[in-house]
């Protein structure tokens, strides 16, 4: 029992007793988080995915901006009636490049996670502008101000330096073009060779129908990206995982 | 109060020996209750760890020895309907597609499964009730006014591949010009045409302006429209003459339509959906009330 009687000493020592506090916290919070980077179980390989291009990185900060995971998740969970409903259940890498990723938990809307080409651009644009038109029943507000905002991409580049510094493989081409695939995806007019080129199946449309890369381009780009990327008619899932 | 004083005193429990200005602390026994529930909670956990995945190894987590795993849960729930409706779905992936609506049985079944489909994928575009949004681009599917057709190949081809989207190289595709935008028609031929279409479909119209729009008609529109603006279903190009409007059939909705185009873009579902899904989608549509 000599050690315990030593607990005299901690618990009058401030600095100690923060110190052993702070190792003990560590050790608990290593054993959780260290494992899931390198268990093979936790970061399951697949095919298909490629980082955002600029437009949907755009979009997907302003899903951020706008608070869209307060009412919508971004994870189908493997249960039948998701799987039902939403389609494929999300894999881990399907969020690889997502910094932070937007599993979210609450579901006043629907889950988002394999929206993209489940509906039409225009229907996007509709639905955002005036929920109702479309989903009478829906509670969602209006987005239609997103369709006035027009976006210079100026700082595209900088954000994708930011992304690459978490660790989401940008090339050094790919942050030289960013600006010109910015505003190439949402111009179906424009030479959009390269942003196909350096991101993989990529759809070039103008999303929300007028001239400009306006804040609707980008977030209808984002949203219908979402969950396409990996293709599950040859993904062969492992029970274990 | 009392004066009773709070020092240790004879008959106590022990105290800890801390003190602080005199005030000392006992050293009462846990409950029992609350200290064997925490004993049966560690022996939980050890159970537990060893029963289910716990520990991280070099490769992979501990494994578990009840085998737990949510992917093959839900794999074997799947499994488990699919053996259910497999029969019936087998029959109705073989059946003829024309004759299903014929077959009680079959028919039975898939406008039920097929009702369910629609709520969970086509009613966002279509309405929970199929009845469309109108003069927004979304069509009316009660109706019997078809753009592509409304036999059930017509319809399953339409599910399945759907209409201008970039997704499957079989879509339906039609493009409208966009004779304003582009210059192939100036202001005035727009304004004729438009009162030229109002004029085949019976509403109020200028008469002298719809004459010159005829000309304008036969030699931009009937291509597509026919030259009686019925429409052609293998274009997707809609039959000008009746009431229905897709997009508006008022004169400032028309003037947009000639100066912009329309292309309405509707996803393919044969990626998404199996193929009985869609043949039970397929029957439940045709059912609705104008299927040929």
């Amino acid at each position: 029992m000599s050690i315990l009687d030593k607990h005299k000493a901690i618990e009058t020592n401030a600095s100690l007793l923060l110190i052993l506090s702070f190792l003990v916290v560590s050790i608990g919070g290593l054993v959780q988080i260290v494992p899931l980077f390198y268990l093979e179980n936790t970061i399951e390989k697949v095919e298909g995915m490629r980082p955002y291009t600029p437009l949907e990185l755009t979009g997907r900060d302003i899903y951020i901006r706008e608070g869209c995971s307060n009412c919508h998740s971004q994870m189908i969970r493997p249960m039948r009636d998701e799987v039902e409903r939403y389609g494929h259940y999300s894999l881990a890498a399907e969020s690889m490049y997502d910094h932070p990723f937007q599993w979210g938990s609450k579901r006043t809307g629907p889950d988002l996670a394999r929206v993209g080409d489940r509906y039409s651009d225009a229907w996007h644009v509709d639905h955002l502008k005036d929920p109702q038109s479309v989903v009478p029943e829906s509670i969602m507000p209006k987005y239609g101000f997103l369709m006035n905002q027009q976006l210079d991409g100026k700082y595209i580049g900088d954000l994708m330096a930011t992304h690459r510094f978490v660790g989401v493989p940008y090339t050094d081409e790919m942050l030289e073009n960013a600006v010109a695939d910015f505003k190439a995806q949402a111009d179906p007019d424009s030479n959009y060779d390269g942003l196909q080129e350096r991101y993989a199946k990529t759809s070039v449309r103008n999303f929300d129908d007028r001239p400009g890369v306006s804040e609707m381009d980008a977030l209808v780009a984002y949203l219908q990206v979402l969950g396409t990327m990996v293709d599950f008619s040859t993904f062969q899932p492992v029970a274990s995982r | 109060m009392s004066k009773k004083s709070m020092r240790h005193q004879e008959g106590d429990p022990n105290t800890t020996g801390h003190s602080w200005d005199g005030i000392e602390e006992f050293d009462n026994p846990m409950p029992r209750w609350w200290l064997w529930s925490f004993y049966a909670c560690i022996a939980f956990a050890a159970v537990y760890s060893v029963l289910y995945p716990a520990w991280p190894l070099i490769h992979g987590a501990t494994p578990g020895l009840l085998g737990a795993s949510t992917r093959a849960d839900v794999a074997v729930e799947i499994q488990e309907f699919a053996d259910r409706n497999g029969p019936i779905r087998q029959k109705l992936v073989d059946a003829e597609l024309a004759q299903i609506p014929n077959d009680p049985e079959l028919s039975g079944y898939a406008r039920n499964a097929g009702a369910a489909v629609f709520r969970t994928w086509c009613a966002q575009c279509h309405g929970s009730g199929a009845a469309g949004v109108q003069a927004s681009g979304y069509p009316n599917l009660l109706d019997d006014d078809w753009l592509w057709g409304g036999s059930m190949e017509a319809i399953h081809t339409t599910i399945s591949h759907g209409i201008r989207n970039t997704t499957d190289d079989d879509a339906r595709q039609s493009e409208m010009p966009r004779f304003g935008v582009d210059d192939m028609l100036d202001k005035t031929q727009i304004a004729d045409v438009v009162q030229y279409v109002r004029q085949i479909s019976g509403q109020e119209h200028d008469a002298a302006l719809a004459t010159a729009g005829a000309t304008v008609f036969a030699d931009n529109c009937a291509a597509c429209h026919g030259d009686d603006g019925k429409g052609n279903r293998d274009l997707g190009a809609p039959n000008l003459t009746d009431a229905i409007w897709l997009y508006g059939g008022d004169v400032a909705d028309l003037t947009h339509t000639v100066t912009y185009s329309r292309a309405g873009v509707m996803p393919n579902w044969n990626t998404r959906l199996s193929e009985a899904d869609i043949r039970a989608v397929t029957t439940y549509v045709h059912g609705l009330g104008g299927g040929e």
